[in-house]
This record gives C-alpha cells, sequence and structure tokens, in this order.
C-alpha cells in the first residue's frame, strides 16, 4: 500500500462529505424562506440515511462479484473490503465512494423543491440508492461493470451522478407537479448569499470528488485538479458572458451556476483531458446550460432550482466532449474524436449517456408513482403554503 | 399637539435623522415598510427569469411636535428627503388628541 495515495484518497472522502452540506446551501438559499430549512434539512439528511443504507448493502451492490449489471453481497455491512485492498486500503475506497453515494440523490431535492414531503424523499432516496444508483454506479466506476467494459470513459460521474440524478429529477418533477402558484407567483431566491456560500464550498469540495477519483497521489490527479479549477472558471465567465448579453447584467446567481455548470461538465473529463480542453468544456457547459434553462418553461416542469439545465445537461455535455478530448498522453489508452482515436468512444459516451439516462427515468419514474401511489409524494396545500419549515419540521429559520 | 408621518427612501434615513435632530426634535421612530406608489416596482432577474418585485421597500418616520413646529418640521424632512427623482415619498400630518410621557406620566406639550 502507497502511504501518499492513501491520505490523498481519505482527505478526498472529506472533501466530498463537505459538498453536500455545500449543496444544501447552495440550494437553501434559492428557496423562499418558509422553505430553508426543508431544504437544508432534505440535504443533510442524506448523510444520515445513504451512508447507512450504503455501509449495509450499497457498496456491496457497486462494487462486489464480478457482475455486469449489479454487484452482490459479499461486502454487505462492510465485511471482507480489505479483499480491495491495492495501492490504497479497500475501506478508503469505502469512505471516498460513501460520499459520491451521499451527494446524489441530494441533488434531485432541487427539483422537488418547497413540496415534497420528507417522509415520501426519505423513502424515495433510500430505494433509489438501493435500486437506480448502487447499479449505475457498478456499470461505470466497476471494471466489471457493462459500460466500462464497452470502453465509456466516467472519470468521476459525469454518467453516473449528474445525469443520474438529473434525470431522476426529471422523473420526480413530471409524478409531483408544479409548486402551487408556479409561473404567476414571483419565488425569487431568499438569500443569494447562502448561495454564494454553498457555491464555494462545492468548488472547494470538487477538488477532492474530481481529483481523488484517481485514487492516487500522481500527475493525473494534479491534472484533475488543474481542469476542475479551470474549468469552474470558464464555466462562470461563459455562463455571466452569455447572461450579460441577454439580460444586461452579469449576476450573483449567475457566476455561481455557472461555475458549478462548469463543475459538472469537467467530472467524466477530469483525468483524462489536458490542455486547454478543460477552458473549452468549461466555457461550453456555461453557455449551453444558461440556454437549457428555458426547457423547463417550455415544457412546463417546474424543475424550481434547474437541476435539468445545470446537472443533467452539464452531465451530458462532459460526457459527450469526452468523447471529443480525451487524450491518452494524458491518462489511460483512449483518444478522443480530436486526438486521433477516432469516433469509437464518441459513440460509447452516447451510450453510457443515453443507457444512464433512460435506466434512472424509467426506474425513478416508477418508484416515484409507487410511493404517489401509497404513502404520496407532496405536501398538502395548507403545508405547502406554510412552508416546509413549520409544517414538515415544525421549525421556522428565522424567527424575530 | 400633531403626528407627523413620513415615508421617505431608505438610504434617506440619516439624512434626515441629522437634520431633525439640528432642527431640536427630540425624538423619532422609524419603521421599515413596503409600498408601491407612482414609482411602481422594479424587475429583478434570476437565471434568465424576470421577476416583477412590487412593492417597493422604504423607511417610515414618525415624529409628535407642537402644533406650531408642523412647518418647520415638515419643511425640514423635505428638504433633507428629497433627491428629485421618482420615489422620493410623503409627509402627512394628523392631529394627536392625547400625549403621555410613560416615565413621568407628564402630558400634552410638556411630553413632547
Amino acid at each position: 500500500m502507497d502511504s501518499g495515495d492513501t491520505a490523498w484518497v481519505l482527505m478526498s472522502a472529506a472533501l466530498v462529505l463537505f459538498m453536500t452540506p455545500g449543496l444544501a446551501f447552495f440550494y437553501a438559499g434559492m428557496v423562499r424562506s418558509k422553505n430553508v430549512l426543508g431544504m437544508l434539512m432534505q440535504n443533510v439528511f442524506a448523510m444520515g440515511l445513504i451512508s447507512v443504507i450504503w455501509a449495509i448493502i450499497g457498496f456491496s451492490l457497486a462494487f462486489g462479484g464480478t457482475g455486469s449489471i449489479v454487484g452482490n453481497l459479499d461486502f454487505a455491512w462492510l465485511s471482507g473490503v480489505t479483499d480491495l485492498d491495492g495501492n490504497i486500503p479497500g475501506m478508503a475506497f469505502v469512505a471516498f465512494q460513501m460520499m459520491f453515494a451521499v451527494i446524489t440523490p441530494a441533488l434531485i431535492t432541487g427539483a422537488t423543491a418547497d413540496r415534497l414531503k420528507f417522509s415520501s424523499y426519505a423513502i424515495l432516496i433510500g430505494i433509489w440508492s438501493i435500486v437506480v444508483y448502487a447499479p449505475v454506479a457498478r456499470w461505470v466506476f466497476n471494471e466489471n461493470g457493462w459500460l466500462f467494459d464497452m470502453g465509456a470513459l466516467d472519470f468521476a460521474g459525469g454518467a453516473a451522478i449528474h445525469i443520474n440524478a438529473g434525470m431522476a429529477a426529471l422523473a420526480v418533477v413530471i409524478v409531483i407537479g408544479n409548486r402551487r402558484g408556479h409561473g404567476h407567483e414571483p419565488m425569487p431566491p431568499h438569500n443569494l448569499p447562502f448561495t454564494m456560500l454553498g457555491t464555494g464550498i462545492l468548488w472547494f469540495g470538487w477538488i477532492g470528488f474530481n481529483a481523488g477519483s484517481a485514487l492516487a497521489a500522481d500527475g493525473v490527479a494534479a491534472q484533475a485538479v488543474v481542469n476542475t479549477h479551470l474549468a469552474a472558471a470558464a464555466g462562470m465567465l461563459g455562463w455571466l458572458a452569455v447572461e450579460r448579453i441577454k439580460t444586461g447584467h452579469a449576476t450573483t446567481l449567475g457566476a455561481a451556476s455557472g461555475a458549478v455548470t462548469g463543475l459538472v461538465a469537467i467530472t467524466p473529463c477530469a483525468g483524462f483531458v489536458g490542455g486547454a480542453a478543460p477552458l473549452i468544456i468549461g466555457a461550453i457547459a456555461g453557455i449551453g446550460c444558461f440556454a437549457a434553462l428555458g426547457i423547463k418553461a417550455k415544457m412546463n416542469w417546474d424543475d424550481s432550482l434547474d437541476v435539468i439545465a445545470v446537472h443533467l445537461v452539464g452531465g451530458v455535455i462532459g460526457t459527450l466532449l469526452l468523447g471529443f478530448f480525451a487524450d491518452a498522453s494524458i491518462n489511460g489508452d483512449t483518444d478522443g474524436l480530436l486526438f486521433g482515436g477516432g469516433a469509437e468512444l464518441l459513440k460509447d459516451q452516447f451510450v453510457a449517456a443515453g443507457a444512464v439516462a433512460a435506466f434512472s427515468f424509467a426506474v425513478t419514474f416508477a418508484l416515484a408513482h409507487a410511493i404517489r401511489a401509497t404513502v404520496g409524494l407532496r405536501v398538502s396545500p395548507e403545508d405547502e403554503r406554510i412552508g416546509l419549515d413549520q409544517s414538515q419540521h415544525a421549525e421556522s429559520a428565522y424567527s424575530s | 399637539m400633531k403626528l407627523v408621518t413620513a415615508v421617505i427612501k431608505p438610504f434617506k434615513l440619516d439624512d434626515v435623522k441629522d437634520a431633525l435632530k439640528a432642527a431640536g426634535i427630540a425624538g423619532i421612530t422609524v419603521s421599515e415598510v413596503r409600498g408601491f406608489g407612482r414609482q411602481g416596482g422594479h424587475t429583478e432577474t434570476y437565471r434568465g427569469a424576470e421577476y416583477k418585485i412590487d412593492f417597493v421597500p422604504k423607511v417610515s418616520i414618525r415624529v409628535v411636535v407642537a402644533a406650531d413646529a408642523v412647518d418647520s418640521v415638515v419643511e425640514t424632512i423635505v428638504s433633507s428627503a428629497a433627491t428629485g427623482k421618482i420615489g422620493d415619498g410623503k409627509i402627512w400630518v394628523t392631529d394627536v388628541e392625547r400625549l403621555v410621557r410613560i416615565r413621568t406620566s407628564e402630558e400634552g406639550a410638556d411630553a413632547v
């Protein structure tokens, strides 16, 4: 075992853990003041619930055995993970992957803001992490997984995390319906300083998310740190440029959103690209995701905090652009279209994006319907009016 | 006695307070209020979506003064709160039937 590699992966696990409260504040600033605790709670609760489920069964379903679709129960209750010892301890890999499992379902909460019942949320993400996240993580991150085996690349989870959570968010939005007052009542963000705080935490944690995925303290990790940071910077600039031209102002929410789109898009590419690629990928994400904001209005989907435009579209952009920008001189043995590798990788990336999107949407759609038909998904109209803070948690964020 | 109520632009509060103090006014009551007038609201843009904000934040000042001081107080507020731009606010004057200083039970002009 390599102590340097181990130290970096353990550190990265802590960095990724910190992203979930970061996400909580990123989202909580954007909701109305009567729902801020509801939003913080849904995110932080994932740290509790998903960690337990992941330890009992999730990790094993993702990384146990040799199946191409799903793992087995060899590592249930985290028994026997020393079998995975290599340059780092198997348990370091468990810790790192656990934080990914936690944040992925938490991403969905932005789409269902202000109306998803807390108890139903708990059931939804608990089951989702077992029946959707664990298999998808298997396909993408495990060498036995069918997408990994096919040759599709996903360095830190553009497909497994962002496309996956983005499609799940869309499915739940369609089943749960729009917020009361959506479209005719203004629902502006109540505390953009929270959103900026969350953005800073996410950006910081993302260094571990992407560079930790090298699973070593080496040149690939260093490249991933630089790529991650540059993509966030370019994403911010790209978003702000379009926003300034189209609406007349460069906004703080735009700076925050643009940086996150760059981070999302570089996630699958982080350890596979170099040179100017992170700047190009980040800028395309910032511009492309801004353009995608209009989708929800056209479709009448109340994706309240733009999980589709930011995570789904950003994840698709990054996953597909890797087919162009992958550079075997940086890492791995696959070149993208622009580096002489032909269209083979791009095709694999299409298949990976499409397969994850279709599976996530179908299973989540069925799961959301099942929950709606049994215990219900939404809070009552009265509870929605008074807000999640009081109706779900019997608390107020701001008392005078 | 008269109650002078003014609704002014929030950033003008310090100027108005200083001017009233200089004019010998012993106390004012301030509250943050929202409303609309000829100024109307304004628009804010979040992620490309425009929101119309109908109510504009203002500050309301209340001053109780002796009847013969009303004109100079109104004059002082007008001159210290005016910017000349739309949304400067309004002042209105009403009669006060009775005034009591709680600490001493003094009434009327003694309590101003």
